[in-house]
């Protein structure tokens, strides 16, 4: 990807929180390195899958990319400027540009507010249309996003949760932005009204030309949105790169794992493939493994594995933009010594 | 046949009809209404309110002025005071023969006046420093959180006494007294609700849209804190009428010393006068 496509350009980015001692000092007694170098780029028009176990610092990434939060170190560049760490009233331009769907249709909404005052308050954050000319814009989101324009009028308890997420939507949409940051929009979500919002998000980026950083731990949902794909590991990235070749020749041990775990509807490629089952669970990221962090829990590990942490680089016959981080990538083809094939009643 | 035409009627008008969401304010009110026990109290809180909103008129029906005293009908011929019914007196005379009736209607005109700005001051000055100690937090927090405790833990009355004894009874001094003690148990309550509900996904969805903290706290976080500041609020208006006459007896005391026996009070003397009796009896605006 040359450097004109990108629109959004995240640079070593490190995000640790403190942990302080309870005593009136408040000593830092530790860091929560929560994301730990990241480096991705967004593309125009595209959208960047990022897939992750619970707590591998996917949230946390996007929040300091909409600048939510303070970035410890490294930098995020959008359209070429530096956005990284701008105060409140620097970042105002670029808020209108980067806005965000969040996971809980229920918790991203104030419950005491109408919604059209919900979808409208972008305008009125950035004094931007009034009266009636704000309402007949709100009325035209709620149209374009699938909801009812009647219903402007009432409270978001009144809807269900795919209407909610519309509402959303549509409050992301309101100004026009370049960069939508999805966090996991349809995990709270029915698998029928999934489909629903996943389709009303490609038709926008159609429509508006819309990039996505689209979060998610749904594996296929990530495949069905995404242009290219990024695996995050307790604070890391794992592999990245284009969508197919990401899915179709995973090279790092996890993206094996993960992929393994996806349910299949095809009964005869179920029995048939090889399932990674990964033993215990995410480490601390308050004192993450030496080298790679996916050592311990990794089947093909060994010593080299806890002594130096691989870089994040594209191994030999892998196409362009394909990098993985890990000493010994995963061949076409290959089986796992400690991973047998699971029987269908130990898929848990 | 009849109910699928009627279905396709409801069909055909259901959409133009501009479906209204009813207020906040227009569910609680029904809700209101079937509580027998909210109406009942309802209808007596209006009453005790009206009934000292029309004092001053209610006076001059009767005919009988507030600090008025009336040493021919008020009085026996003994000098005590006439029972309720004597003379139009509706709830008789007090020890100077004044009507006791005008005399409550003003008191609660004066107490209700008390409760009702005491409240609001309180819970204006609760909420905003309140809500600021929770939004910001850190050293803000740190800082009015301590300033919070502190006012919760100095015993008011020895304060009030103090002021009373420097300034001089008065409304004025009353109110500010008992607003600076009030409002700090508002901003704990406040402070706590704010450090849960800025945590909220739509205060970050808002921060995200570049919403001012400002513009956060009031059209996201106080919407969400009046249910709890309300309860508050109808608690402490009693309790500040209540506070009242603690204040005063406390002023009265340090003031009543130096004028013990002063003849500029109204004060008829009657055989029925103890020694002490006078601070009791003067007709105070308060």
């Amino acid at each position: 990807m040359s450097d004109d496509d990108a629109l959004v350009r995240v640079d070593n980015l490190v995000k640790h929180f403190p942990i302080r001692s309870g005593g009136l000092l408040g000593r830092t007694v530790g860091q929560v390195q929560a994301v730990d170098g990241v480096s991705l780029t967004i593309g125009r028009g595209q959208t960047l899958g990022l897939v992750g176990e619970t707590g591998c610092g996917k949230s946390t990434l996007a929040r300091c990319i909409a600048g939510l939060i303070p970035v410890t170190a490294g930098s995020v560049t959008f359209e070429g400027h530096d956005i990284t760490n701008l105060s409140r009233r620097a970042m105002q331009p670029y808020r209108r540009e980067i806005q965000m769907i969040f996971q809980d249709p229920y918790g991203s909404l104030n419950p005491r507010r109408r919604v059209g005052s919900i979808i409208g308050e972008p305008f009125a954050v950035h004094n931007m249309l009034s009266g009636t000319a704000r309402k007949t814009k709100v009325q035209e989101l709620m149209e374009r996003v699938g909801l009812n324009p009647e219903h402007f009028n009432r409270f978001p308890a009144e809807f269900s949760g795919g209407q909610r997420q519309r509402i959303g939507v549509a409050r992301a949409l309101a100004l026009q932005p370049k960069l939508i940051i999805c966090d996991e929009p349809v995990s709270a979500l029915d698998v029928s009204i999934q489909a629903q919002v996943l389709n009303l998000l490609a038709d926008l980026q159609d429509d508006f030309g819309l990039s996505y950083l689209f979060i998610a731990h749904d594996l296929e949902v990530v495949r069905h949105v995404s242009h290219a794909v990024t695996v995050m590991y307790l604070g890391r990235i794992a592999e990245s790169g284009p969508k197919d070749p990401v899915y179709d020749a995973p090279r790092h041990p996890y993206t094996n794992a993960l992929l393994s775990a996806v349910p299949s509807a095809d009964p005869e490629a179920a029995a048939s493939r090889q399932r990674i089952i990964l033993t215990g669970d995410v480490p601390s990221p308050i004192n993450p493994p030496s080298g790679c962090r996916f050592h311990p829990r990794c089947p093909k590990a060994q010593d080299l594995c806890s002594q130096q942490e691989p870089l994040l680089e594209v191994k030999a016959g892998d196409p362009p933009g394909h990098e993985t981080a890990c000493h010994f990538p995963v061949a076409q083809g290959e089986t796992f010594a400690r991973a047998g094939r699971a029987s269908r009643t130990g898929t848990a | 046949m009849s109910i699928v035409t009627e279905l396709e009627v409801q069909a055909d008008t259901g959409p133009e009809q501009s479906i209204e969401g009813r207020s906040q304010w227009q569910l609680t009110w029904r809700r209101l209404l079937h509580d027998k026990v909210a109406v009942t109290s309802m209808i007596v809180i209006v009453l005790v309110a009206v009934l000292a909103i029309i004092a001053p008129a209610f006076a001059s029906l009767t005919g009988h002025g507030v600090a008025q005293t009336f040493p021919n009908q008020g009085e026996t011929s003994a000098g005590l005071p006439v029972s309720p019914g004597t003379h139009g007196f509706l709830l008789g005379t007090d020890s100077v023969g004044r009507d006791l009736l005008v005399r409550i209607l003003y008191g609660a005109r004066i107490s209700l006046f008390v409760g009702v700005l005491t409240t609001l001051i309180a819970t204006v000055a609760g909420v905003a420093i309140g809500l600021i100690a929770g939004y910001f937090g850190g050293w803000v927090d740190g800082v009015l959180a301590r300033f919070i405790d502190a006012v919760l833990a100095f015993p008011y009355v020895v304060l009030a006494l103090a002021l009373a004894a420097r300034f001089g009874p008065s409304l004025t001094l009353i109110i500010i007294v008992i607003s600076f003690f009030s409002w700090a148990a508002v901003a704990r309550i406040v402070r706590g609700q704010t450090l849960s509900l800025k945590e909220k996904e739509y205060v970050e969805a808002a921060r995200s849209l570049g919403a001012s903290p400002w513009r956060i706290m009031f059209f996201d976080i106080l919407p969400n804190l009046l249910a709890p500041v309300l309860v508050l609020g109808t608690l402490l208006v009693p309790s500040a009428i209540v506070s009242r006459p603690r204040c005063r007896s406390s002023a009265w005391a340090s003031r009543s010393r130096p004028r013990a026996g002063a003849t500029s009070w109204p004060r008829r003397p009657t055989s029925t006068s103890r020694p002490g009796g006078t601070s009791s009896s003067r007709p105070s605006p308060c």
